[in-house]
């Protein structure tokens, strides 16, 4: 790779930039990899198609607009990614841990191929695995929570997690052609500019966040109308279940940002590919607006991944402490409050760069005071498991070492937050510590909580709660070891993204880091194993009642998996923890009189379809392949007027199909109302 | 087929409001809204292509005519209100401008002070 | 377009997966309000950048406040027709309502032509995308304003199908609908384009 990098070919008109010699053969880090890709490609296509499974893969999942469907793709993408994102980290803790003093270039990778990978890894971990998991997440519970039968768009639903795979599958392509960026996460020009970074690296970058980007700003409009619009009757507003709050919460963060990141990265792909001087360092360019403009959707976006989590905190710690949540409403509020202030605090990212003291007092006072909202939060959980009967499952573990570690990563937020204190800190492994213990803390940990809870909602049977607690354990203690060297690392001096170093000083402490990453890793071959136990024991592991947790709200009262029209009535709401209510009151599960034909949308090739002219778009625009990348836009406008003139896009789910269903999960919930039902019908019928 | 009774029924009781907040107004409101915009825009026009008064009043002037012409078309063209089918519509505008005041304001001051103490375009 | 057994079903079925049109225009008002972040987006760049000439052409040395007087009479007038457009479709008026959205595409041609050739000329007198960072700025408002209005009229140009083949049917009218408030946004972003980046530049 690190000789291919400074090849810039005059675009050719067939094939633009792309020859054979952008494909890295030679070197021996990624030729492994790529062979491994290619072995793993072809037996799964060749497993799939000796099975004779496309065509049910192509009708019940690739053209699906079923939201329980697309959250578990959501979540099988998300794993994948995190497998890459993750090998990313152990490349650098182990460049970092070898690249000692005094030999210059020392480790085992090259600069220019260290700096892909930490960008990469950034890249990777933000949007196609956090991301993912809060979508994913998103899609699978918020729809069952307020008792409706789908989103309000089921086909843009399909279309957003179909742009999504795009810009992951761009990400992983531009390690097998070409190169990735080379540039950290948010590639800051004119680092990013074409004259500093002239290859496809940038571009590659560029197009995968902006196809996924739409996408995810698809997915926000979507989701707010349907909290909005398509609660179950009864459902008012202050009775939503508080994931279901905060998904409402990010939703809006994400439809007011993600358009922030659109005009951003089209400007410096403007500037890249037809020399316009938005960023750039001549003609009146000014890079500050770049960074300016990327932390006004950063800023957001760090709260977008994290409100959800807390969600998930609320709803497994009411659960599993038996109880109801404490101070619903300042809960509600404090997540508002968050979602306002997230919009008032983004110069913090940026403190060293020369705004001077009255923008850096006002955005610094507003960090502090977005931490009391957040602090509220804690305190609602603790006084939740209060006198509680706390039940020690695998998710509860999870929220455990979240209170604990996501704290400690608050703290040292606010110590960030002090513009004083940044001058000393902006940039250096304390910075990294810092948002590695509030993301993986806080964010991360709180999906698996999620994944846990939901797991058998999605699937129909249980993760193992040994394993998931031993992955859990591995994971704080692979955290904390992995991360406390870098906070003092980043008061002794040692800043960011160092490909080597000449203080011999640091590197026992980076073994040590390096060392907690191998135990993360331990904990992620844990939950990798306990994804393959649970599913081999799946038949042991049966949640026949749908609420295998004896849990609170809405989605528990369904079966597991729940049928695709997800309740056969509509449910009307009473309370806040509906299901308890009703179970309070033994009105759970009740058998209706009949039931009714169920209108529902279509699967559609339409979603996939346009995503891959999408991909053909945004492969030929980072190789200026002109002709393909026209074909391509063409092709994703053509698709989508194509499909506003078909007819067939909906239909009914007849009553003996949904009665059979019904029954299916009534005969183990409320077997005496079913016979009931059943004899009153065959008496009916004689 | 029944698409097209049912709009039959509709139509006959043609002043109702569309579902989604997606009200449609009257001949009137459209005529009043073009003329009222029309004099806005002349007036704001006006002031600066012939220079009637001192730059900052002219200044105010085009700010002034601007927000009401939005505020006029959000009214008599787009039909935004505070009646039940319409409030989320509204409150979500309402809201939205306040992002876009603290995106513009927030990054013209930031902006401007990154380049007095950078020196950029001194 | 239906059949027997498909309106017997109709009827019988009370339990409908949702209100859709509703939901639609309502999801398309949150879109255009992303929308306006986005060109919220654009507007401060533009204004920080609003003294970037790097010595270069000014905006002063220009802009002819006649010729967009011109353009913004025809959006003006584009926004008022697709009301009465509008107006004739909830009278189910076929004729009236074609007249008034052909009249609607005329003007939103020519405002476009006369987007088009103001680039032309701008480009040719010195002024092009790479002259500097407030013409970078000033072409990327501008124009993304100008690649919606052609987005609008080729989402016309298939409305005019849609409508020829299914008549007034519930599904176009939300159809129409979401494009109304579209068009009448375009209008609104423009009072903004011509203010802030037309009259305050001769300023």
């Amino acid at each position: 790779m690190s000789s291919k990098a400074n090849i810039v070919t005059e675009p050719d008109i067939i094939f633009g930039k792309l020859t054979w010699d952008v494909i890295p053969f030679t070197d021996p880090v990624i030729l492994p990899v790529m062979l491994a890709c290619l072995l793993g490609g072809i037996g799964l296509f060749a497993f799939i198609t000796k099975m004779g499974k496309w065509g049910y893969l192509w009708r019940e999942w690739l053209t699906s607009v079923d939201h329980k469907r697309i959250g578990i793709m959501y979540m099988i993408v998300a794993v994948v990614m995190l497998v890459r994102g993750f090998s990313d980290a152990l490349m650098m803790r182990a460049q970092q841990a070898l690249a000692t003093a005094d030999e210059v270039g020392a480790g085992y990778l090259p600069p220019e191929h260290y700096d892909q990978i930490f960008t990469a890894h950034g890249t990777i971990m933000i949007f196609f695995v956090a991301m993912p998991l809060v979508i994913g997440l998103m899609n699978i519970v918020v729809p069952l929570q307020i008792g409706a039968r789908d989103v309000a768009f089921p086909f843009l639903n399909s279309l957003s997690f179909w742009l999504f795979v795009v810009g992951a599958l761009l990400v992983n392509i531009s390690l097998f052609v070409g190169e990735f960026a080379a540039t950290g996460w948010l590639a800051y020009p004119p680092l990013s500019g074409i004259e500093y970074s002239p290859w496809v690296g940038v571009d590659y970058w560029l197009w995968a966040l902006q196809i996924s980007g739409i996408g995810t700003l698809l997915t926000g409009v979507n989701f707010f109308v349907t909290i909005l619009k398509m609660r179950a009757p009864g459902m008012r507003l202050m009775q939503m279940p508080v994931f279901t709050w905060t998904a409402l919460c990010t939703n809006v963060l994400i439809v007011i940002s993600f358009p922030i990141l659109t005009v951003t990265l089209t400007l410096l792909t403007l500037d890249r590919y037809v020399g316009t001087h938005f960023f750039t360092n001549d003609l009146g360019g000014n890079q500050m607006m770049y960074v300016n403009l990327i932390w006004a959707w950063g800023h957001p976006e760090v709260y977008i991944l994290i409100l959800p989590a807390f969600g998930v905190f609320s709803e497994v710690t009411a659960t599993f402490s038996r109880k109801r949540l404490f101070g619903y409403t300042s809960l509600v509020w404090a997540t508002m409050a968050i979602m306002i202030l997230s919009f008032v605090v983004w110069l913090h990212h940026f403190f060293t760069m020369g705004s001077g003291a009255s923008v850096n007092a006002f955005f610094g006072i507003a960090t502090m005071i977005i931490s009391v909202p957040t602090g509220v939060k804690i305190f609602n959980w603790l006084f939740t498991m209060y006198k509680g009967r706390v039940e020690f499952s695998a998710s509860m573990w999870w929220t455990l070492s979240f209170l604990f570690t996501f704290t400690i990563g608050g703290m040292t937020g606010v110590m960030l937050a002090i513009p004083a204190a940044d001058f000393v800190l902006h940039n250096s492994l304390f910075l990294i510590a810092h948002f590695h213990n509030v993301i993986i803390g806080g964010a991360v940990f709180g999906y698996f909580a999620g994944f846990t809870y939901w797991f058998p909602k999605a699937t129909g049977f249980m993760l193992d709660e040994k394993l998931g607690k031993l992955s859990c354990a591995l994971w704080t203690v692979g955290f904390f070891v992995a991360f406390m060297p870098l906070y003092i690392l980043g008061f002794n001096g040692m800043t960011r993204r160092l490909n080597y170093y000449d203080n011999p000083e640091w590197t026992m402490l980076l073994w040590v880091a390096a060392f907690g990453a191998l135990i993360v890793l331990a904990g992620i071959v844990t939950q990798l194993y306990m994804g393959y136990v649970s599913i081999r024991d799946r038949d042991q592991n049966r949640d026949l009642t749908g609420d295998p947790w004896n849990a609170r709200t809405l989605e528990w009262a369904t079966s597991s998996p729940p049928p695709f029209y997800n309740f056969a009535k509509t449910p009307v709401i009473h309370d806040r923890d509906e299901h308890q209510y009703n179970k309070d009151r033994n009105t759970a599960y009740a058998v209706p009189e009949s039931y009714e034909p169920i209108h529902m949308p279509r699967n559609t090739w339409c979603g996939i379809v346009m995503s891959g002219f999408a991909l053909i778009m945004g492969f030929a625009m980072v190789w200026h392949i002109w002709w393909l990348a026209a074909f391509g836009f063409i092709g994703i406008f053509a698709s989508v007027i194509i499909y506003s003139f078909e007819r067939d896009k909906d239909y009914y789910v007849q009553v003996d199909e949904i009665e059979a269903l019904e029954a299916a999960h009534l005969v183990h919930v409320n077997p005496q109302g079913l016979r009931a039902m059943q004899d009153k019908k065959s008496n009916l019928e004689a | 087929m029944e698409a097209q009774q049912n709009n039959l029924a509709d139509g006959q009781h043609s002043d109702t409001h569309s579902p989604g907040g997606a009200a449609h107004g009257s001949v009137k409101e459209y005529v009043l809204g073009l003329i009222i915009s029309i004099v806005l825009t002349a007036i704001a026009f006006y002031v600066v292509m012939f220079e009637v008064v001192s730059p900052a009043l002219t200044l105010a002037v085009i700010l002034v005519t601007a927000v009401a012409q939005i505020l006029v078309q959000l009214v008599f063209f787009l039909h935004m209100n505070t009646s039940s089918e319409q409030i989320w519509n509204t409150t979500s505008a309402a809201f939205i401008i306040i992002i876009v005041g603290i995106l513009i304001v927030g990054s013209i001051w930031i902006m401007s002070h990154l380049n007095h103490n950078m020196m950029i375009g001194h | 377009m239906t059949t027997t057994a498909d309106l017997q079903q109709q009827d019988q079925a009370h339990d409908h997966h949702h209100d859709t049109g509703g939901d639609t225009v309502f999801g398309f008002w949150i879109y255009i309000m992303s929308d306006c972040i986005l060109f919220a987006t654009l507007f401060a760049t533009y204004a920080v950048m609003s003294t970037s000439f790097a010595g270069g052409i000014t905006p002063k040395d220009l802009f002819d406040l006649n010729f967009v007087l011109g353009e913004t009479a025809l959006l003006l007038f584009s926004s008022f027709t697709f009301g009465m457009a509008m107006l004739y479709a909830h009278r189910k008026s076929m004729p009236g309502m074609i007249t008034w959205l052909c009249i609607t595409f005329a003007l939103g041609v020519g405002f476009l032509a006369m987007e088009l050739y103001e680039f032309h000329h701008f480009s040719t007198s010195g002024a092009s995308p790479q002259t500097s960072g407030y013409w970078s700025a000033f072409y990327g408002l501008v124009a993304t304003h100008g690649l919606h209005v052609t987005g609008g009229l080729i989402w016309m140009l298939v409305l005019f199908a849609h409508f020829k083949r299914d008549g007034f049917s519930k599904a176009n009218m939300v159809r129409l609908a979401c494009l109304s408030l579209f068009w009448h946004f375009l209008d609104v972003i423009w009072i903004c384009v011509f203010s802030v980046v037309y009259l305050m530049g001769v300023l």
